[in-house]
């Protein structure tokens, strides 16, 4: 049990940062379906920078600065020239997944180096780490998944404690009312669909860096569509994002956990893309105030518009 | 003495449209100045420039003397620039409190202490932690003047801030406005409606097509003044309401009868006496946990016109909907000629014959299809009920030249894709459309909103023409003057309720005022 917990944490790390990638973009009223666009980016970047530097830092980098990358395209296109975002979103998606099999055609099955490997391997954390049972599953991890924990906190302390947050929240419920009060918008959405993207290729860059850890071709296989669900489960919430990857993070290693023949396996790993839409469908059902999203999300600002 | 705010030259052009053309105004010091025009004058235009929205194309302002340029809001704000939007620039998911807070730096102690001063100063009451979205619309515009008046402004544009106010509301408007004024602070007043200019303004510069006529002093000009200047031409603002068919039948008969009585209540026994065309029992409307309407019942009788007045959003709209058979409701029903007709689709009311005719609020969203022509406009209504697969355009072709003509539509051809008309002539393509089935009932929905005045008058008399042919017309409506001197009887509805129905003979503004806040005639107070 403690180690299906552990594993699940790990699993639900990508699924995690991504979705908090997602959460940025859309408070800042862009729906951005290039999250599994940009993870690819990430993944394959990430991987590459390990391959050739041998530095674990070097490699998060690499993958931070893709899927900022990534998220500039789209930025460019749907705040500056004013493009459709859903399509903008869609073409960075398959845009994303082209040229990470381009580049990573001669890497399939090649594994991650033991330097690299080693520097993300799980650390114990003193103290933390010594409780029973939660120091197992929470406190002996990887430093990303650290730094995920303090990420979550961080975010919604940004989204509903700080003056910026406040915002951030007016660009995205109603950019001309921001804009009259002298918010730039263009400016918030820029940085904060950039972060969104760093966090994606974060994201990505875990998957091949430490959760498989090696390259294998469409390696993210639909993590950036669930987490673009996510958002909608977590009510825009970070840290109801943290419990929703974790849920879908043991959804998506049941599979390798229940090995007995009696369930298909197949229909395991369909699981997590199962739930995504039973939710998806009780939340369009269950409407509050509360739960509602942005209300200039997927509309373009253009302040001369009559 | 040196203006406030000097404008010169000021051009503005959209594409091909010149929406502003050598605009030149100067505001001074502790005055409210109005700013009047039909749509499409280029108030808003003006004002937009004014806030930063816009970059005017030529010409120059300046503030205290000093030339500036305003190239966002934020430079507006900076030199002392307060806005009212007409469409409120609020997040309605937030609080008043961080409304105003947005975009500033001030801590909250700084913010209580500043805010209570100027609650205090121009005696608003507010509840500084309620949400927008719960607010209603005049609660939310004293949010938008605490707004701009929290950022220190020294100049206050209101534009259009009156259009959806009972007179109550705008008393209260009018008073902080002279308040600002004695605060040695300008305000410019953008409207329409000419008593209130008259009364309130200092000074009025009027605006037609983009061009700048003239400014006139308060003292010196009169309503019949300003409306030619406005308007360009002297126009008959008078509603030729003539009694209706029936009723002068009536009159025949029963002055041969009785001579002796008065005329009143001669026409109250003839408003028993005609028949019902639809009744109206108990129908509620609920969407997303919300109530839109509740517990309805009214009739409207054979060639009446039935007016409806309310604060946007009391559900006057939805109801309308409802009764075209656009919205489904659940309870209650809905009688045409002794025919239920609740729960049935608009195609069902088609087939049966009904005669309803609908002019929806949004005329280009739900009336019309704007990339379309006229003629395929005029389709639109009745091909879904032609046997053969293919269409037929001629006979609607021939229709459209008809109502060209009639109603002076003024259209490059009848093939001319109709969103690049003028609101006006849309309306009457519109109005032209649902009428030319003869409707028994005709559903009207803020019929003349962004309407210049000639066009207003124009639809004024088409309904009057309704209902002299002995159809009923129900007519939601703002101007309460209007809804007075044109409707049999109005239905005032508050909050999704029947406040009352009230003669309109017995009706007065103030009293209509009352009703629409939700305050049975009598009780009067605060409104909360």
């Amino acid at each position: 049990m403690t180690s299906f917990l552990h594993a699940t944490i790990i699993a639900g790390t990508p699924l995690f940062l991504s979705t908090l990638g997602e959460i940025l973009n859309e408070k800042a009223g862009n729906l951005n379906l290039g999250v599994e666009g940009m993870m690819l980016m990430g993944a394959v970047a990430g991987f590459l920078a390990a391959k050739g530097t041998n530095n674990a830092f070097l490699a998060i980098l690499c993958s931070i600065l893709f899927g900022c990358i990534g998220a500039l395209i789209y930025a460019f296109l749907t705040i500056t020239l004013r493009a459709n975002q859903t399509v903008t979103g869609l073409a960075l998606t398959i845009f994303g997944s082209g040229i990470s099999s381009f580049i990573g055609q001669n890497l399939s099955g090649k594994v991650v180096p033991d330097r690299v490997k080693y520097f993300l391997s799980p650390i114990k954390l003193p103290l933390l780490g010594d409780i029973p049972f939660l120091g197992k599953v929470f406190f002996t991890q990887d430093i990303i998944v650290y730094f995920s924990y303090i990420l979550a906190f961080a975010a919604a302390f940004y989204f509903y404690k700080t003056r910026i947050g406040l915002n951030l929240k007016a660009v995205g419920e109603n950019p001309y009312a921001a804009d009259a009060v002298s918010i730039n918008v263009a400016l918030y959405k820029y940085v904060n669909i950039l972060a969104g993207g760093a966090l994606c290729g974060l994201s990505g860059g875990y998957l091949s860096l430490i959760y498989v850890p090696a390259w294998q071709n469409n390696i993210t296989s639909g993590r950036g569509w669930i987490a673009v669900a996510l958002v909608i489960f977590a009510a825009w919430n970070p840290c109801k994002a943290l419990l929703g990857a974790y849920l879908f993070g043991g959804l998506d290693i049941i599979g390798f956990r229940i090995q007995d023949g009696f369930i298909s396996k197949y229909f395991l790993d369909m699981l997590p893309y199962l739930v995504t839409i039973i939710i998806l469908t009780l939340f369009s059902f269950k409407r509050s105030k509360k739960n509602s999203p942005p209300k200039f999300l997927g509309l373009p600002y253009f302040r001369e518009e009559r | 003495m040196k203006p406030l705010v000097s404008l010169k030259n000021i051009d503005k052009s959209f594409g091909k449209v010149k929406a502003l053309c050598d605009v030149s105004l100067d505001i001074y010091e502790g005055e409210i100045h109005t700013i009047l025009g039909e749509n499409g004058a280029g108030k808003s235009t003006l004002i937009n420039i004014l806030s930063g929205i816009y970059a005017p194309d030529k010409g120059e302002i300046s503030i205290f003397g000093r030339k500036v340029n305003l190239s966002s809001p934020r430079d507006a704000i900076s030199n002392g620039i307060g806005t009212v939007y007409q469409h409120f620039k609020l997040v309605e998911s937030m609080t008043v409190k961080e409304n105003i807070l947005l975009g500033q730096r001030d801590k909250d102690k700084d913010f209580n202490k500043k805010i209570e001063y100027i609650l205090k100063k121009y005696d608003i009451k507010v509840n500084l932690e309620k949400y927008i979205e719960d607010m209603s619309v005049g609660e939310r515009q004293i949010v938008e003047i605490l707004k701009v008046l929290y950022r220190g402004a020294k100049v206050l544009i209101l534009d259009e801030p009156t259009t959806v106010f009972t007179p109550q509301e705008a008393e209260k408007l009018f008073n902080i406005m002279r308040k600002i004024k004695e605060e040695r602070c300008s305000v410019i007043f953008i409207s329409h409606k000419m008593d209130e200019v008259i009364k309130i303004s200092n000074r009025i510069s009027v605006l037609r097509k983009g061009n700048f006529i003239k400014t006139l002093d308060k003292e010196r000009t009169s309503i019949e003044e300003l409306t030619r200047l406005m308007v360009g031409e002297n126009v008959d603002l008078k509603i030729r309401k003539r009694e209706s068919k029936k009723e002068k039948d009536f009159n025949k008969t029963s002055n041969n009868n009785e001579l002796s009585i008065d005329k009143k209540s001669e026409e109250k026994r003839e408003l028993s006496l005609r028949d019902v065309l639809i009744k109206v029992e108990g129908i509620s409307l609920t969407e997303d946990v919300k109530k839109v309407f509740n517990n309805i019942s009214f009739d409207v009788k054979k060639g009446e016109i039935f007016g409806i007045a309310g604060i946007a959003g009391s559900g006057q709209r939805e109801l309308c909907e409802a009764l075209a058979g656009v919205r489904k409701i659940k309870k209650g029903d809905i009688i045409f000629e002794g025919e239920n007709l609740t729960g049935k689709s608009v195609r069902e009311f088609m087939k049966k014959g009904i005669n309803l005719g609908f002019v929806p609020e949004d005329r280009l969203g739900m009336g019309l299809v704007g990339s379309m022509d006229m003629v395929d406009n005029l389709m639109l209504k009745s091909y879904q009920l032609e046997k053969s697969p293919f269409l037929n355009r001629k006979p609607f072709k021939e229709r459209a030249i008809e109502l060209v003509k009639k109603l002076n539509i003024k259209t490059p051809d009848v093939n001319y894709p109709i969103k690049y008309l003028s609101g006006g002539n849309i309306q009457k393509i519109l109005l032209g459309r649902e009428i030319y089935i003869n409707p028994k009932l005709l559903i009207l929905v803020y019929p003349v909103r962004g309407l210049d005045i000639n066009t207003c008058y124009t639809i004024y008399n088409i309904i009057n023409e309704e209902r002299e042919k002995g159809n009923s017309v129900i007519f939601v409506g703002e101007d309460l003057d209007i809804l007075i001197e044109l409707c049999d009887r109005i239905m005032v509805m508050s909050r999704g309720e029947v406040t009352k129905i009230v003669d309109s003979k017995d009706a007065t503004k103030e009293k209509l005022g009352l009703l629409m806040l939700g305050m049975k005639d009598g009780e009067s107070g605060e409104i909360c």
